[in-house]
């Protein structure tokens, strides 16, 4: 078995978590989203330490981050970039766009880009479908984009 | 001998039951038109079957006398028509009400029950003619049973990438996502190597983060093999490696049967579960071809010699004040049961008997001793052991058991592949003469017999500690507070004035408990023995299927006893041969070469957290 390598820190904070929803294997889903809260995705170690502490199999830990979407395993980039695909913003072109981000950044969705730089998601609808289609990147709201103008909104980020 | 531990549970147990029948309510429902008085609280299915009414299954599994269930009511498969309700009412997990009407196979559900079958089929292999579990799949019988003949449902199949470990294969294609697998690894066992992963249609059972089994803490129990209605779990074939040693004549092959594989074998060619098939067995090795038919039964008793004398040795310290000394000691012989506590008691590595297993200690003997009085080299001998597990096939592989790269152990079997190997070689079972094994590695005690149950090898050990520890006869050879199928028991045995606590589990989930009682200190043991399976080794993972019918467990364990009972010699240290071996070559138990050859040390495989500098 692998051994687990974090900074005692993390594990501390990990570990206050647990604590927190008091150790207990139910409140599993609560811990992990809280630790994902902290640390912006949950590792394999990460896994293992939340699984030791709710005394639970990894494994188990393991089923459930795979079994919701909300959980991701991968480190979300600097920017992280979410594509709506609600309604609205599909019609008016959501999946054109997608695609030139896709094509731009050489990634697929739910990845990160190797410099950690940028990462790329869909979400659903962010309520602001009079801009449509909507793309966020970080807190930053873009709204009525083509995918031409794709390639000079990464520029701004690119600097 | 007393045994107040067993009385006072005995004592609870009965208020137990009185209580339940006190508590106990009758309804009244009807199944098939049959009027039923049924206990309140069942299923369905568990009502119908006492009435004698079967209700097909699949993903159900139940091992009654060990209380494990699986229910997840996932299958659909046994669905059932309950008068007044709108949908179909799966058995297993919905209780019988007052006054239930229940019809078992209407039009609307034989229809329902098939289209479920022929979904599941629509996503499952269809290699049958090549299937290791053709013959013994539930899901193949189900589709028989049920009448398929054709898969209308025609679209994608899951893929997922075979995972091949020393003793486990996982073929996920064929997995049916019945979880019984998961319930036997996470309740019964406590290891917690499977879980569900992901969703829906990419829905599998597999470790954390899907690394391969051996990553896993898998203890290579193969519970979950036993577990499997179909192929999609199964042991590691090595029956062709034995064909082709058998049939290299520059090797001399030496095979070992374990003492459970006796009582189980026959079920294989269609004997009454229990049959004792010793001497057939035998002759069927020797028409196989190996050169010597020896006994792992041989082995058991040589553990008992080193297991003992450690065992005495460390109560002697023990009793003379020295608080260095680790008691209780805990039994070494089950491979799954060394895996498991290497992964989760790393700080107790010195607990354990550094005995070797009676399969290692076997390998030693023949590759050693009895390859030095033949006057060849190791590397011309083939050891094949016979094992009713397949956590053996790990075990015989582990880098400590091993010379210049050449293992104590070629080949572990399981019963299943001995019964395999036999209709390869086309020998009729049923007409093979009785046979005895060879001399003089396969002569053994009764004691050795009983190391395939639970509570037998604390019984051998008990028969020979006792004489040594007190130096008087042991009148009575039969401690029967040591016996039964209960998870946890203990016992205390009086070795004439000194009381011996003893604990006994079989189960992983069982040990835990034990082994958490010790870690605190709760609980003060002098001797500890642990199986991983049900019932001992008779309810091992390379044994014949039993589809959780615990009957054929008791029905083995009932033969390892009466085999016992008829041995002529019943104690470990009055074996001749063993005495012989010790005067000859060993020297002293827990001498100086039986501590180079026949014992053994443990390995921390905890998953540790380590922090980063």
């Amino acid at each position: 078995m692998a051994k687990i390598k974090l900074s005692e820190c993390k594990i501390n904070k990990i570990k206050e978590i647990c604590a927190s929803f008091g150790n207990k294997p139910g409140e599993a889903i609560n811990v992990l989203h809280k630790v994902q809260g902290e640390f912006g995705y949950l590792p394999a170690e990460v896994q293992d330490v939340i699984a030791q502490e709710l005394k639970v199999s990894t494994a188990h830990i393991y089923g459930i981050v795979t079994f919701y979407s909300f959980f991701t395993m991968l480190p979300k980039g600097e920017f992280p970039i979410s594509v709506c695909m609600g309604t609205a913003c599909y019609v008016r072109g959501a999946e054109k766009v997608l695609d030139e981000f896709k094509r731009e950044l050489n990634l697929t969705v739910g990845e990160t880009s190797e410099d950690g730089k940028f990462s790329l998601n869909c979400l659903r609808c962010v309520g602001a479908c009079g801009l449509a289609p909507v793309v966020l990147i970080g807190d930053k709201v873009y709204g009525r984009l083509t995918p031409d103008g794709v390639k000079d909104i990464l520029n701004e980020y690119r600097k | 001998m007393k045994n107040v531990n067993s009385m006072q549970l005995a004592f609870a147990n009965d208020l137990f039951t009185i209580k339940q029948k006190q508590k106990m309510e009758m309804i009244n429902i009807t199944i098939d038109n049959k009027p039923l008085q049924v206990e309140k609280g069942q299923t369905i299915l568990k009502a119908a079957r006492a009435a004698g009414i079967e209700i097909p299954t699949l993903c159900y599994y139940e091992l009654d006398g060990v209380k494990l269930e699986n229910r997840p009511g996932g299958c659909r498969v046994c669905v059932v028509e309950v008068e007044g309700r709108k949908n179909l009412a799966p058995a297993c997990a919905t209780e019988v009400m007052e006054g239930m009407v229940v019809h078992t196979h209407s039009l609307r559900v034989v229809n329902s029950r098939r289209t479920v079958v022929e979904l599941i089929l629509s996503d499952h292999p269809s290699d049958c003619l090549v299937c290791s579990k053709s013959g013994n799949c539930e899901l193949q019988s189900l589709a028989q049973k049920l009448g398929v003949r054709d898969i209308p449902y025609q679209g994608a199949q899951s893929t997922y990438r075979k995972d091949m470990s020393p003793a486990i294969i996982r073929d996920i294609d064929k997995c049916v996502m019945c979880r019984r697998c998961e319930t036997v690894c996470n309740v019964w066992q406590t290891v917690g190597a499977l879980s569900a992963v992901n969703r829906g249609f990419e829905a599998v059972v597999a470790t954390a983060f899907e690394q391969d089994l051996v990553k896993s803490p898998c203890t290579m129990c193969g519970q979950c093999i036993m577990a499997c209605p179909v192929g999609a779990l199964s042991e590691v074939d090595n029956t062709r490696q034995v064909i082709t040693a058998i049939s290299d004549p520059k090797k001399t092959v030496v095979v070992q049967t374990a003492p459970a594989v006796r009582v189980a074998l026959g079920e294989e060619f269609g004997m009454e579960p229990g049959t004792i098939v010793t001497g057939k067995m035998a002759a069927a090795l020797r028409r196989m071809g190996f050169d010597y038919i020896f006994d792992t039964d041989f082995a058991a008793d040589l553990t008992i010699m080193e297991e003992g004398t450690e065992l005495l040795g460390r109560i002697d310290k023990f009793m003379k004040g020295d608080k260095s000394v680790k008691l209780p000691i805990l039994t070494s012989c089950c491979p799954g049961w060394v895996n498991f506590f290497e992964t989760n008691y790393p700080d107790m590595l010195d607990v354990p008997s550094t005995a070797k297993s009676p399969q290692q200690m076997f390998g030693a003997v023949a590759k050693n001793y009895w390859a030095n009085k033949l006057g060849i080299k190791r590397e011309d001998m083939v050891v094949v052991s016979i094992m009713p597990c397949v956590a053996k096939k790990f075990e015989c592989q582990r880098d400590e058991f091993k010379e210049n790269s050449n293992p104590d152990v070629d080949f572990a079997l399981t019963t299943r592949e001995l019964a395999e190997l036999i209709r390869q070689f086309n020998i009729d079972f049923d007409t093979l003469p009785e046979e005895d094994f060879d001399q003089p590695l396969g002569v053994s005690t009764g004691a050795a017999v009983i190391f395939g149950a639970t509570g037998g090898v604390i019984e051998a050990a008990t028969r020979t500690a006792y004489e040594i520890f007190t130096g008087k006869k042991l009148e009575k050879v039969d401690f029967k507070e040591l016996r039964g199928l209960e998870g946890v028991r203990e016992a205390v045995v009086d070795f004439n004035g000194t009381p011996i606590h003893l604990g006994i589990a079989h189960g992983l989930a069982n040990a835990r408990k034990l082994l958490d009682q010790v870690r605190t200190g709760e609980c003060q043991f002098h001797a500890i023995e642990v199986m991983a399976c049900p019932g001992g080794c008779i309810g091992g993972a390379g044994q014949p299927f039993h589809h959780g019918n615990f009957d054929i467990i008791k029905k083995r364990y009932d033969a390892i006893y009466r085999e016992d009972a008829g041995k002529p010699i019943r104690k470990s240290h009055e074996n001749p041969f063993i005495q012989e071996l010790y005067k000859e070559w060993l020297g002293q138990p827990c001498g100086e070469l039986s501590h180079h050859l026949l014992h053994t040390h443990y390995f921390d495989k905890s998953n540790h957290i380590e922090i980063e500098g």
